[in-house]
């Protein structure tokens, strides 16, 4: 078996799981070599089922096991049923991914010979295999495709495959990659060990408390069995170490009140300094994520992992944490000393002591289920409100706010009935526990009093031992908590860690090459992208000289957007490559790269701070003349002067007192300011009307200038000075060329620009449906041609 | 009723041929309302997901035309309805779920709570990471620990 290292290497077969090689030795034939597999997951009835299909330099082998035999990730006994094809040139592999389920049908000569099927997670696999076969047939070997950088990869601890970091779970066998939330909350520790000494110092200050608060009832035993029973009993004592025993007392509650003081600090200084350090590392690692680890998040939840986890992390260790290891110290010291003032008593006394521990912890989690349904009837509310005051113009436009109320009223309820139900049980529960803990106490009490009776005990150590008892089952209350406390901590970890462990999928290259001053020349190298399963773009080709402008047209869905995103590397291509000046801009440093790329958005997103601030965010070194320089071309120098405090004027959260066609304006001054050689204008006059365009148009065609430009609009009549437009279809550039020329074919482009021209002149909405009809029809047939 | 034939090539691909002679290959019909109603409102589309045909119901369709568009359905739709919970998933994200289903024992990965949903007061639906549906349609024929499992995530 060849050694395998923890890289992912060019060799598709190195990550192969090792049952699947085991299961290869017996059948292999001398010198054939393996290339590629693929293990589905379901049978021909969609039943799940453990299967293989493994590609050789000779054949193609399948493997079908019987349902239900799959055991930690491999099938388990014979396989049910065994194939094998030769490799020929006829020899075809098609994948059909639809929804959640995925078809991968082998054709000999165009006829249907064999069909696999498999669930989402294993669509990967598939798309390797037939990618591996085409591969093989056409070039003789089967080669990953060549990528600048590979993120580190780790291995399924399950069926032993190798997959990208980031993943959930193991894109083979399905195992759940995620580490429990339990090693999070140790990992914590890690985080923590700069304040290391801190943390001791913190420690042996809570020792140090927690004992001189046994001291009190410990000088209060002599001073009943000494003094004060012999006085009530009328014999004659000593009094002057009445004195001292009450000085002890008073000098016990100072230390304990000194000690407490400075342990509280000490936890609190080092925890809060955790959790910042957290907090900062999770920023920090969220900004250098890639683009995609955002798209599919919420906003909400990623806010919320910053900053409420972290703060219930740091809460958790200075105060938890703390309680914690005081009330395990204070049960230790306490058991020691009664031992040595009665031991058989001591016995006696913390007999019950685990059974009714037990059971206070049984009833905390009770109460815990029933706090936990409370807080989901709560969400509810939340999510209302969160759903109705942000879309409050659609509530009232369809003049809805009675059923809004309605539906406010009844998570209401609900909240009412659960808090209700909750509080029934938590009112009985927490009256349980005291009894509980009483009952502990009035154990002491039993045996004790027998034994004064008996007058084998005094009264004094009677006390004592009630005294220690009781602060003994009164942290039992608090110990019970621990355990949810505990959980909620390590759920919180485990978010926190959740962000800190994704690797940008966009990588940074290992020998970057510095982009310098760009020149501009773009190419597009047969270029894919998946995102997911999902095809987006397929087989891109197109070289863009410096300077040109393209106009990039196209139904929404057709991937404009998408290249876009790869252009400015929010996303990697998945298959070819992008050229600029030649280089791969995969082997550029991120960073770099995009200072040269200019991006004018649709919705123009403006920071709070100063309008200065905003147009200077790309370079904030930029002198005030650069700014209004910047400004004066993009035509926003005059509005910005009719502003109360010019240059100097708040721009209130996303921009809400300046108008859309101002924001614009802003943001392609913005855009100016970093002389980007590529600028990309993402449909940046679609949200303004006409008269604001025309304003929005001159500042572009100042910003344009000399920059390789790549433009998105609807509007075409925006792209009538782009020196080719590009007109995209599903993924696929269907049109390239001038726009004279474009119309003169006559075919995809020229209907576009009929149908707005339609839309202009406003001609008869059912005229406009005919020549739409014609439009699909003629798509229609084009589909047939190429399917 | 609808005109329109319904075959499948050696492919085994679904061939609609239109009433005008039209032939479109490939085509896959689609539920519209996959779970509240999957009988009715079914709509027949091509490759690239234009509708050509739209059935109000099932029964609008002869027997052998019927019998093709239920085996397409069967084959494109994968829904598993859970049994049974195995295990008992943390409430930490992401989840770990180990179901028996309606099609066999499989483990899959919730990403958060949101993803479990009611859809009606005992139906719920699942969706993993991967964008598996997976249904319960009445919670009350699930065992206890299942049950409870669900209220959890509810």
């Amino acid at each position: 078996m060849p050694e395998r290292s923890l890289t992912e290497s060019a060799d598709t077969w190195a990550a192969c799981p090792d049952w699947v090689r085991s299961l290869l030795a017996e059948t292999l034939a001398p010198g054939e070599t393996p290339l590629t597999w693929f293990e589905p997951d379901l049978d021909c009835r969609l039943h799940y089922a453990p299967a293989v299909v493994v590609l050789t330099d000779r054949r193609l082998l399948s493997y079908q096991w019987p349902g239900g035999t799959r055991q930690n990730g491999r099938p388990a006994g014979e396989p049910e049923s065994r194939h094998a094809w030769t490799l020929s040139p006829q020899l075809e592999l098609v994948q059909r991914d639809n929804t959640g389920v995925g078809k991968l049908e082998l054709f000999l000569a165009g006829e249907l010979i064999s069909t696999w099927r498999y669930t989402a997670a294993r669509a990967a696999g598939a798309r390797r295999l037939s990618d591996g076969l085409s591969a093989f047939q056409r070039y003789g070997k089967v080669g990953a495709s060549p990528v600048a950088v590979r993120p580190a990869s780790l291995e399924c601890a399950t069926c032993g495959a190798r997959f990208r970091v980031g993943e959930v779970s193991c894109p083979e066998c399905g195992a759940s990659i995620a580490k429990s939330p339990m090693m999070s909350l140790l990992r914590l520790f890690t985080v923590a060990r700069k304040y290391l000494w801190m943390g001791l110092l913190g420690f042996a200050l809570t020792l140090a408390s927690t004992a001189s608060g046994l001291i009190p009832p410990y000088l209060t035993m002599p001073l009943m069995d000494d003094i004060l029973v012999p006085v009530q009993g009328g014999n004659i004592v000593d009094l002057s170490m009445v004195k001292w025993y009450l000085l002890g007392l008073a000098g016990a509650s100072v230390l304990a009140w000194g000690l407490t003081w400075a342990q509280m600090f000490v936890m609190s200084w080092v925890s809060e300094r955790v959790s910042a350090d957290l907090r900062i590392k999770t920023y920090t690692h969220l900004q250098q994520l890639s683009l995609e680890y955002f798209g599919g998040k919420r906003t909400g939840d990623l806010i919320s992992r910053v900053s409420s986890d972290t703060d219930r992390i740091c809460y958790f260790l200075s105060v938890y944490v703390l309680d914690f290891l005081t009330d395990i110290l204070l049960i230790v010291m306490t058991a020691a000393i009664m031992l040595s003032i009665d031991w058989e008593l001591a016995l006696v006394t913390l007999f019950p002591l685990p059974f009714i521990a037990y059971l206070v912890f049984r009833v905390q989690d009770r109460m815990g289920h029933g706090f936990s349904l409370g807080n989901r009837a709560w969400a509810e509310i939340t999510t209302i409100l969160a759903d109705t005051i942000p879309g409050i113009r659609v509530v009232k436009a369809f003049a809805q706010e009675e059923r809004e109320i309605k539906r406010f009223k009844k998570a209401n309820d609900r909240v009412l009935n659960t808090n209700d139900r909750v509080n029934k049980i938590w009112s009985f529960f927490n009256a349980v526990v005291v009894l509980l803990t009483d009952l502990g106490v009035l154990v002491v009490w039993l045996f004790g009093v027998y034994r004064v009776f008996h007058h084998s005990i005094l009264v004094g150590v009677l006390t004592t031992f009630v005294a220690y008892i009781s602060r003994f089952y009164a942290r039992l209350d608090s110990m019970s908590r621990m355990v949810s406390a505990t959980q909620r901590a390590a759920a919180s970890a485990q978010r926190v860690f959740g962000i800190l462990d994704r690797v940008p999928k966009v990588a940074e290259a290992t020998n970057p090459v510095h982009p310098g001053r760009l020149e501009g020349r773009i190419s597009i190298q047969n270029v894919s992208f998946r995102y997911g399963t999902r095809p987006i773009l397929k087989n891109l080709d197109l070289a863009i000289e410096p300077g040109e402008m393209i106009g990039l047209v196209g139904q929404s869905g057709a991937g404009k957007t998408s290249l876009i995103n790869l252009l400015c590397r929010f996303y990697d291509v998945s298959d070819g490559a992008i050229l600029v000046d030649g280089t791969d801009i995969r082997r550029f440093p991120i960073g770099e790269y995009r200072r040269c790329v200019g991006l004018v958005l649709q919705e123009p997103f403006l920071f709070y701070g100063t309008i200065a601030e905003n147009i200077a965010y790309g370079r904030a070194g930029a002198s005030r003349a650069e700014i209004i320089a910047a400004a004066r071309a993009a035509r926003a120098h005059e509005f910005i002067l009719r502003l109360p405090n010019g240059y100097d004027s708040l721009v209130g959260e996303r921009g809400q007192f300046l108008s859309g066609g101002e924001r614009q304006r802003v943001s392609i001054a913005r855009a100016l300011l970093i002389d980007p050689r590529i600028l990309i204008l993402d449909e940046a006059t679609s949200s303004v009307d006409t008269e604001t365009e025309r304003e929005i148009q001159i500042a572009l065609s100042n910003l344009i200038k000399g920059r390789t430009t790549i433009a998105i609009a609807h509007r075409l009549s925006t792209l009538q000075q782009a020196n080719r437009i590009v007109v995209m279809e599903r993924g696929e550039i269907v049109e390239v060329g001038p726009h004279a020329e474009l119309l003169e074919r006559g075919e995809a482009y020229a209907r576009l620009y009929r149908a707005q021209l339609d839309m202009q002149s406003g001609r008869l909405a059912d005229e406009e449906e005919d020549d739409l009809e014609a439009a699909d029809e003629e798509d229609v047939d084009g589909a047939e041609k190429t399917s | 009723m609808a005109i329109f034939t319904l075959k499948t090539d050696a492919r085994r691909r679904l061939i609609l041929t239109a009433e005008d002679g039209q032939e479109y290959v490939d085509v896959a019909p689609v539920r519209a309302f996959p779970l509240s109603d999957p009988l009715h409102a079914i709509s027949i589309c091509d490759a690239e997901g234009r509708e050509l045909v739209y059935l109000d119901s099932l029964d609008e369709l002869n027997a052998d035309q019927r019998a093709l568009v239920e085996e397409e359905l069967a084959q494109r739709e994968f829904v598993p309805v859970i049994l049974r919970i195995v295990n008992t998933p943390a409430l930490t994200e992401p989840s770990s779920w180990r179901v028996e289903t309606d099609r066999g024992h499989t483990t899959f990965e919730v990403e958060s709570e949101d993803s479990v949903h009611r859809r009606a007061p005992r139906q719920v639906s699942i969706v993993d990471v991967r964008g598996i549906r997976y249904l319960i349609p009445d919670t009350r024929t699930l065992d206890l620990h299942s049950r409870r499992v669900l209220e959890r995530f509810l």
